[in-house]
């Protein structure tokens, strides 16, 4: 996903002379091409990102189109106040990537997981959630969201994560895709659980469930048509992040779900447990940690539906 | 007042700007008198002499940048505009009443001439860099000034935008402290090892400055040296008086949240030469 950033940036960038790039002393490499092309609009702002989303605003507040770039949990939490203020409280068109979302550099430990950006970043006035699902998808979310002209948060995974859309599908933000049709569930998936949304599918067909699959890739505004449709069709609607429970796709989706009629669909959400993980290992260890295998999904999954 | 008004116009101006701050702190019940009353010199000096602005066209985008970003100040700032005639006097009357635009710290956009949103500290200078690199980009030569509290240099994005500023060699970019020792419960030094500030600064890669922060030429002398040939930018501390202009405010940290009384506006009133 990464690499597909810095690949549509620099394209972007050769295109609209408004936008700069800010990163908070990473992407070594990454961004030389961009660097070599724009060197003006390229600014490593240091391990110093309260001070990097400032520019930001400012940089906005004069007409330029910032992107803030850095590991996500440094992108959001740690300078959430610059994000409110300067950013939201002026809805100025400032685009925040958080590279390494959810669990994708769980061998660096918590303090580099981000299973609380989504949370706290969707309840901020006036900004936008947007979580791609593969590396396609990153490229038309960035796109979307420098058209839109608002605050964005887009969360990327890291890279070399399998693509799951052959070809760019119609992308709006605010507007989940169909990945999969099918009949008896509905998984919802956000950012970079789409490959294991996609698996765990396989395995409720292989137990004679039909499931459907969308990218539901923007959690702030929520794609409200479809999820009428999706609470009246369905018997089970599951949200899949890699995110706490607490807030993300699946506490959006619950808050909505909360002022609705009653519904046909019960909500299970799927993401990380309330805790953190104090264990070395991979994202792939981290994910079986918190049953977030395509194997638990599904059975989870199973379970909700039988006892509907 | 002519165009490029004398120093005791400008000392004039800052009575009667002190006046009406004090009148909408009563009239409205806040705080923060004394924050306001210690940064008007520094203000009316900006606003009348250093700044180049067009009262008739407040978002020319050449224009210089002031940003307020001790936004506890909003009534000094506020007056100031006022008075320099980006928008009518009469409008401070609505100050912090229900639904008014004039808030007790300024919101985006609240009157012209406002940069910028601010009232949670150490965002402003961050603010101030990001509008100084876009003028680089976009090929403008326009100033930024910046004016912090002392007990803003607490914060420690401060020190991140202190250390980068140097860093992009931006000669147009001044940050002005006003330091008048106090912060919102204690004396500023007390709370945080803040001096020698000035040093600070230079440490930090900065052409500074001290200077008298009420000596109205002084203050125009420095204000108006930007950029100042070093190619540095420029970091002012101004040495001011919390409460500065009414001798029981002066220096006294109550009128940090302190309200007037009707009979100590007549008598601050009084002593800045507007009897009522």
């Amino acid at each position: 996903m990464r690499n597909a950033f810095a690949a549509e940036i620099t394209e972007l960038a050769g295109i609209d002379e408004r936008i700069v790039l800010l990163s908070g002393d990473i992407g070594n490499r990454l961004f030389n091409t961009y660097k070599d092309l724009f060197p003006d609009r390229f600014f490593n702002c240091g391990v110093a990102e309260a001070n990097m989303t400032g520019v930001a605003a400012g940089m906005a507040l004069c007409g330029l189109r910032p992107i803030t770039y850095t590991i996500a949990p440094f992108a959001t939490t740690r300078c959430l106040e610059q994000i409110r203020v300067d950013v939201c409280y002026h809805y100025l068109p400032v685009i925040i990537v958080g590279v390494g979302g959810g669990l994708s550099y769980a061998g660096l430990g918590a303090t580099h997981h981000s299973c609380e950006d989504i949370a706290f970043l969707r309840t901020l006035p006036g900004m936008t959630v947007v979580c791609p699902g593969d590396a396609v998808e990153v490229r038309l979310a960035l796109r979307s969201a420098m058209a839109l002209g608002s605050p964005v948060y887009i969360r990327l995974g890291k890279k070399g994560e399998p693509v799951v859309h052959e070809q760019p599908p119609q992308f709006t933000i605010g507007q989940a895709i169909e990945i999969r049709p099918g009949g008896d569930v509905c998984l919802l998936s956000t950012g970079n659980m789409l490959p294991t949304a996609v698996q765990a599918s396989e395995k409720l067909a292989g137990n004679g469930v039909s499931a459907r699959v969308l990218s539901f890739h923007t959690v702030k505004p929520l794609d409200e048509a479809c999820l009428h449709e999706v609470f009246a069709d369905f018997k089970v609607a599951v949200t899949i992040e890699e995110h706490s429970i607490l807030g993300g796709l699946g506490g959006a989706i619950a808050e909505w779900s909360a002022n609705q009629p009653p519904q046909k669909a019960r909500l299970l959400r799927i993401g990380t447990a309330d805790r953190f993980l104090h264990e070395a290992g991979d994202q792939e260890y981290a994910r079986y940690c918190f049953d977030l295998t395509p194997e638990s999904i599904a059975e989870r999954t199973l379970h909700a539906l039988r006892s509907t | 007042m002519n165009a490029t008004p004398c120093i005791p116009e400008l000392e004039t101006t800052a009575r009667h700007i002190r006046c009406k701050l004090v009148e909408m702190s009563h009239k409205a019940r806040t705080p923060h008198l004394g924050s306001s009353l210690s940064c008007v010199d520094i203000l009316v000096a900006a606003y009348w002499r250093a700044l180049s602005i067009n009262p008739k066209n407040p978002s020319d985008p050449d224009r210089d940048r002031f940003i307020l970003s001790k936004g506890h100040a909003a009534t000094a700032l506020y007056a100031t505009l006022a008075y320099r005639s980006l928008f009518p006097i009469q409008q401070l009357d609505t100050y912090a009443e229900p639904g008014s635009l004039l808030a007790e710290h300024p919101s985006p956009g609240c009157a012209p001439g406002v940069e910028a949103a601010t009232g949670s500290l150490g965002h402003g200078l961050s603010l101030g860099l990001g509008m100084a690199l876009a003028g680089r980009i976009q090929g403008r030569s326009y100033r930024v000034f910046v004016l912090m509290s002392d007990g803003e240099c607490n914060e420690g994005s401060v020190w991140e935008a202190a250390m980068m500023v140097p860093a992009q060699n931006l000669g147009n970019l001044v940050t002005i402290i006003d330091f008048n020792k106090w912060q919102a419960t204690d004396r500023s030094d007390a709370v945080m090892a803040l001096s020698p500030l000035r040093q600070k600064w230079e440490a930090f890669g900065w052409s500074s400055y001290e200077v008298d922060g009420h000596d109205m030429a002084a203050l125009v002398e420095c204000l108006t040296n930007v950029p100042d040939g070093t190619g540095k930018p420029i970091a002012i501390v101004a040495h001011t008086v919390k409460g500065k202009g009414v001798s029981f405010m002066e220096d006294d940290n109550n009128w940090h949240y302190r309200i007037p009384t009707t009979e100590e506006v007549v008598a601050a009133g009084k002593e800045l030469g507007f009897a009522r």
